[in-house]
């Protein structure tokens, strides 16, 4: 074992990367629990946006137009969702968890001729003197530019939620359904637009780990991240601040885990592989006890009567 | 202008006539998606769903039907008493994986011995293992509200490592060459789940599910406990004020369908599959999550569900090798007749009014 080998200045550099899928995909989630809906279908929609994305940026040859393919696809699933629970009033549980199961196996049939095939390189953004501070630069400066549209994503909702009136509406629809729609506001209409915005930030968490963290395609290789964004929100207890805070433990973890492996520690390899998901519950449990900042009618179906 | 008015009673006719709508609507579009992949949509339907059960090889696939269809009757037994009561055991696949490796351990650790008792052994031990695995989530919740969907889901990925882990490692064949996998259990004749009838498919993990949903039915409709799971499913406060403990109802179904879970596994590994493998999991546990809805958490239509659902796995494995659709084809397949459940699921609760809306 020789732990010399994880240079501390790369391994808070790659925590920045290795955080910003699970950054996405829990910031849009954020925003779709605040609106009163349960959307367990994370993962699916993530691993649709990873093969979305990867199919665009293979065939223009751009990564941006990738991510953007990413966010269209993993939108277009989550009008599944809307349909099922805002059209059909299906239980939100089980139709997040069949866009799962579909998303999982939509994005291996579309991704079939993909296995192996190359996606074009996004570069680090070029951010001039910055990245050439010594420490500082390599860590918050020399990263591509989805790192900091996930962080932006991050600012932009807290300000959205907090200060603008379409903030205060989403947020009222979440707390009380039946009180907002006595006010005149569209429940429904309010709550498909989150969750569209959550299914195109999942989408482009997706693509960050196909197009840039590993860069290849395989089967089911969000492996768990979606949940792992769900029980972030969940340990943020809804805000965005605390999503961020969450992705850069979590991101930690992992990037700590796979240096860990690299530097061949005395732990097995699958052990190590183990510790994100074990993290995940241990912060569950720490911080399951206050519930009280759920949104009021999260995951309730509202159907106006009259 | 289409409205929806709620029932005052969900439909009985409607609730059994929706699963059927829903298969039907699966065909029509799974028959399209079949079209756009350059296939005959009639002729991959026709594969899929007809010659499994009255084709020229159907003296074959008929014992497959109870091959596949009992670890997902099994585990969808399990998960339809916690979906019932609003209990999410949605890691059925980690309890699954966890059975399988408990069950082949206890058998391993015996090997060469021949006795009669290793079996039953390895049958305890696998409900184990599923049973254990599945607590953790339960007891989190009990003792801390933890949210059992997320607990029981990270447990998948860390039963999935230590599964590669366990192929790799304690349980691998010492005579294998270096293979990942262990010893095959099918060649140990005191640990092997055989077929009781042979030829026909039938071996103890068919048995099992059907004594599964036969105690399901008596319980749900004839047992207090059942009671209680249902009270607790329709109307949460009303069942704390009838005194049901919501801690023992958690513990109670979330063991239950771990335990469910871990006999599949175990079953599974002892008969079919064989040997502990890094992937001998195939997702019977998230398919059995269809399987519950599909069959509406009824043990009867679960039993007819999973024979469906078994159906389409095996229909999936010949479309595959002779028309060479994709093998998650049959998955999006699968995934699609959960939406259109879900989707139809509206008439049962809901009646369509057609018309202009009224003033209010």
């Amino acid at each position: 074992m020789d732990l010399s080998v994880i240079n501390p200045i790369l391994l808070l550099a790659a925590l920045m990367s290795a955080a910003t899928p699970i950054l996405l995909a829990a910031t849009g989630e954020l925003v779709v629990e605040r609106a009163g809906v349960l959307n367990l279908g994370v993962e699916g929609m993530m691993i649709v946006g990873a093969i979305a994305g990867f199919i665009v940026a293979v065939n223009t040859g751009s990564p941006a137009m990738g991510f953007i393919g990413a966010a269209a696809g993993g939108a277009i699933l989550s009008l599944l969702f809307v349909f099922l629970t805002q059209v059909a009033l299906a239980n939100q549980v089980a139709s997040g968890l069949g866009l799962t199961l579909f998303g999982l196996g939509l994005s291996a049939l579309m991704g079939q001729s993909y296995v192996g095939v190359k996606p074009p390189r996004m570069g680090d953004l070029d951010l001039g003197p910055l990245s050439d501070i010594p420490v500082l630069g390599p860590i918050l400066f020399s990263h591509d530019a989805m790192v900091y549209i996930g962080l932006l994503m991050v600012a932009c909702v807290w300000a959205t939620l907090k200060y603008t009136r379409a903030g205060l509406v989403l947020r009222a629809v979440g707390e009380n359904h039946d009180a907002a729609h006595a006010l005149g506001y569209k429940v429904k209409r309010i709550r498909a637009l989150a969750i569209l915005f959550g299914g195109a930030c999942a989408g482009m968490g997706g693509a960050y780990i196909s197009l840039i963290r590993v860069p290849q395609w395989t089967e089911g290789m969000t492996a768990g991240v979606g949940w792992i964004a769900l029980a972030l929100v969940v340990f943020a207890s809804w805000k965005p601040w605390r999503v961020l805070l969450g992705a850069y433990l979590f991101g930690g973890i992992t990037q700590l885990q796979l240096n860990l492996q690299g530097a061949g520690v005395a732990i097995p390899v699958e052990y190590l592989a183990m510790s994100p998901y074990i993290v995940t519950i241990i912060v569950l449990v720490t911080l399951s006890a206050d519930k009280s900042r759920a949104p009021g009618s999260l995951g309730r179906i509202f159907h106006a009567s009259h | 202008m289409i409205r929806l008015d709620k029932r005052p009673q969900p439909s009985r006719a409607m609730a059994l006539a929706t699963p059927l709508l829903a298969v039907l609507a699966t065909m029509v579009f799974g028959g399209l998606l079949f079209a756009v992949l350059g296939e005959d949509p009639v002729q991959s339907i026709l594969t899929i769903f007809w010659q499994p059960l009255f084709g020229e090889f159907a003296f074959y696939y008929r014992p497959q039907l109870l091959v596949k269809g009992a670890p997902l009757v099994l585990i969808a037994m399990g998960l339809a008493l916690g979906f019932r009561a609003g209990i999410w055991n949605i890691g059925a696949e980690g309890q699954y994986i966890m059975g399988a490796i408990f069950g082949a351990a206890a058998a391993l650790a015996f090997y060469p011995l021949e006795a009669w008792w290793i079996f039953p052994l390895m049958v305890i031990c696998g409900g184990l293992g599923g049973l254990l695995w599945a607590m953790i989530p339960g007891l989190l919740k009990v003792k801390f509200g933890t949210n059992e969907i997320l607990v029981s889901l990270m447990l998948v990925y860390v039963a999935e490592q230590f599964l590669s882990s366990m192929s790799l490692g304690l349980l691998k064949n010492p005579e294998g060459f270096g293979f990942p996998g262990s010893r095959n259990l099918q060649q140990y004749a005191s640990a092997h789940n055989a077929e009781i009838i042979t030829g026909s498919g039938m071996h103890w993990g068919v048995v099992a599910a059907m004594i599964a949903v036969i105690f399901a039915y008596v319980l749900l409709t004839r047992h207090r406990l059942g009671f209680a799971i249902r009270v607790t499913g329709e109307a949460p406060r009303a069942a704390k004020f009838g005194g049901v403990n919501p801690a023992r109802l958690i513990l109670f179904c979330l063991g239950t369908s771990g335990l469910l879970a871990g006999l599949a596994g175990m079953f599974e590994v002892a008969g079919p599959a064989g040997q502990i493998t890094l992937d001998f999991n195939v997702g019977y546990g998230f398919t059995a999550i269809i399987v519950a809805f599909l069959g509406r958490l009824h043990p009867v239509g679960i039993l007819l569900a999973g024979g469906l659902m078994a159906l389409t796995y095996i229909g999936g494995d010949i479309a595959q090798s002779q028309l060479g659709l994709p093998a998650a084809a049959i998955q999006v397949f699968q995934g699609m007749l959960l939406f259109f459940l879900l989707a139809l699921d509206v008439l049962t609760n809901y009646r369509l009014r057609f018309g202009a809306a009224e003033v209010a």
